[in-house]
């Protein structure tokens, strides 16, 4: 059994790269126990990639990821499988198994790993639909559902199965003011009532300030500024404020490299 | 030129070798399947075998009754025509019905797991299972592997009895081949190693074809055009392969 540490998952010189490109250089992350975590970044700085990592669906080029005592890029599939089982994963798009409907996919976990019956599992179900607030849309498809309220079955379903983590991947991206709102409070709330911990991956900087205990900023594939969201905005550098302010350019160009204008335009740039 | 047959050969070669490994993995989770996911399976066979069976009865009607089109016209300068019944069902049971099924099954069924697997796969279905620590492959690529390759076998024995009644309704009621000699021969000269020789052969299509469509789907690239593409290709390799395997199952037999 791990102790209880203080953090629950800690990555440590961390690097991976995807063909030439390295997408982390030697990154250091602490996941602190019963907080919510935010880690934002410019698109395409791996963010989703981090997510694999931690959950072993990937594997490190190099450095340690410990979550909650286990380095992960040591345990093979059972171990991997019983660690995953601790975690619980909202993916950007709910990723819903279409062929069920919400009550079945909530209760997909369930019917895998236990051998509970029927009842119960129903008890379970329509409770965590409770908690999202979707209680009255369990007989529903998920095509029938709004990209909301899929995101919000999502979230009953993974934490049907009672996880001490629970990750986030983009979970604002899409929706409208309101059902980000509502989001946003499931996060809060989630995390403080059941007591878990909560990693949230997102670049909506508003949103994400108005949950998130410590945020990480995440650029060219390392940890460039961490702390409150107090204290990510009076950060002197200049790429954290076009991040946090959203400015067009700056550190991070507005173009993409390209060979020079005029020559490209005379069609002459280099072969 | 000569790299690039190099590069062709090599990743041909390395493809085949997944797919075989494929296969073990898939042969191994084999038992524990149809012990815990006996239900899966059973919807499987239900998708793949049941809801193949519109088109499976009218091409074997129509196969059987142009086969007996044919064969009349054929024996019939031989003054043989009472032969037919024999010429008919041989070629369906040990040819025509294992054959034509396993095209059919193909493209019907095949595309189907293909772009279903992989569609799965490009909306994240694989991964969140992955996530909730289930197997993607035990969950979703076993019961639909063992579902095609139960209803294989059961689709080729329809379509060589509805191809043998639709040679009847051609050769006797239509062309008017004597109905005791149609059928008393067949009895007279089919052997039981030429119904097991067709057994044998949708056996080894229903796998062939199963797993084509599995690995495909399951290794589609996870867009649009990866998932259309790896249903085209479960079509084009599954026919290629039934037909090879056809020839060499034959040519083994002789």
């Amino acid at each position: 059994m791990a102790q209880e540490t203080e953090n629950v998952i800690e990555i440590r010189d961390l690097c991976y790269s995807r063909g030439q490109r390295q997408i982390f250089d030697h990154l250091d992350i602490d996941i602190q126990r019963g907080k919510v975590t935010a880690i934002m970044g410019p698109s395409g700085t791996g963010k989703t990639t981090l997510l694999r990592l931690i959950t072993g669906q990937l594997v490190p080029d190099r450095g340690t990821i410990i979550v909650d005592g286990d380095d992960v890029s040591k345990l093979n599939r059972t171990g991997l499988y019983r660690m995953r089982r601790k975690i619980g994963m909202l993916f950007q798009n709910g990723a819903l198994l279409t062929d069920y409907s919400v009550f079945e996919n909530v209760a997909f976990p369930l019917r895998e790993h236990t051998d509970l019956p029927d009842r119960l599992i129903r008890h379970i179900v329509l409770t965590k639909l409770h908690a999202v607030g979707l209680r009255g849309a369990v007989n529903l498809m998920p095509s029938e559902l709004s990209g909301g309220m899929a995101r919000r079955v999502a979230l009953a379903r993974a934490m049907v199965m009672d996880p001490e983590i629970l990750i986030y991947d983009e979970p604002f991206v899409g929706l409208d003011p309101i059902s980000m709102g509502v989001i946003v409070r499931l996060v809060r709330r989630m995390n403080d009532i059941l007591g878990i911990s909560s990693i949230v991956v997102s670049h909506d900087v508003q949103e994400i300030s108005t949950v998130a205990d410590v945020s990480y900023l995440i650029a060219d594939g390392k940890v460039v500024a961490s702390g409150s969201p107090e204290e990510l905005s009076g950060e002197p550098s200049e790429l954290v404020k076009q991040f946090m302010h959203g400015m067009a350019d700056g550190p991070v160009p507005f173009h993409y490299p390209a060979p020079d204008y005029a020559e490209q335009l005379l069609g002459r740039e280099g072969d | 030129m000569l790299r690039e047959l190099a590069y062709f050969v090599g990743g041909f070669l390395q493809t085949f070798g997944q797919l075989h490994l494929f296969f073990l993995r898939l042969l191994v989770g084999v038992p524990r399947t149809l012990w815990r996911r006996f239900r899966l399976v059973v919807d499987q066979v239900h998708n793949a075998g049941a809801l193949s069976m519109p088109i499976i009865v009218t091409s074997a009607f129509f196969v059987g009754g142009v086969l007996a089109l044919q064969g009349y016209d054929n024996l019939s300068r031989f003054g043989s025509e009472d032969a037919l019944g024999v010429l008919v069902a041989l070629s369906l049971i040990t040819e025509l019905g294992p054959v034509v099924t396993a095209l059919l099954f193909s493209g019907r069924a095949g595309t189907a797991l293909a772009s279903e697997i992989g569609l799965m796969r490009a909306t994240d279905q694989l991964s969140a299972m992955e996530m909730m620590a289930v197997d993607p492959v035990r969950r979703v690529v076993m019961p639909r592997f063992l579902g095609g390759v139960i209803a294989m076998p059961l689709l080729a024995g329809i379509f060589s009895a509805i191809g043998i009644f639709g040679a009847y309704m051609v050769g006797v009621v239509l062309m008017g081949v004597d109905y005791g000699a149609f059928w008393s021969q067949m009895q007279e000269s089919v052997e039981i190693s030429d119904v097991l020789q067709g057994v044998l052969k949708s056996v080894v299509f229903g796998i062939a074809a199963s797993l084509l469509a599995v690995f495909e789907g399951y290794n589609a690239i996870p867009t649009a055009e990866g998932v259309g593409r790896a249903t085209t290709r479960t079509v084009v390799i599954s026919s290629i392969a039934v037909l090879v395997l056809d020839f060499m199952i034959t040519a083994a037999m002789m």
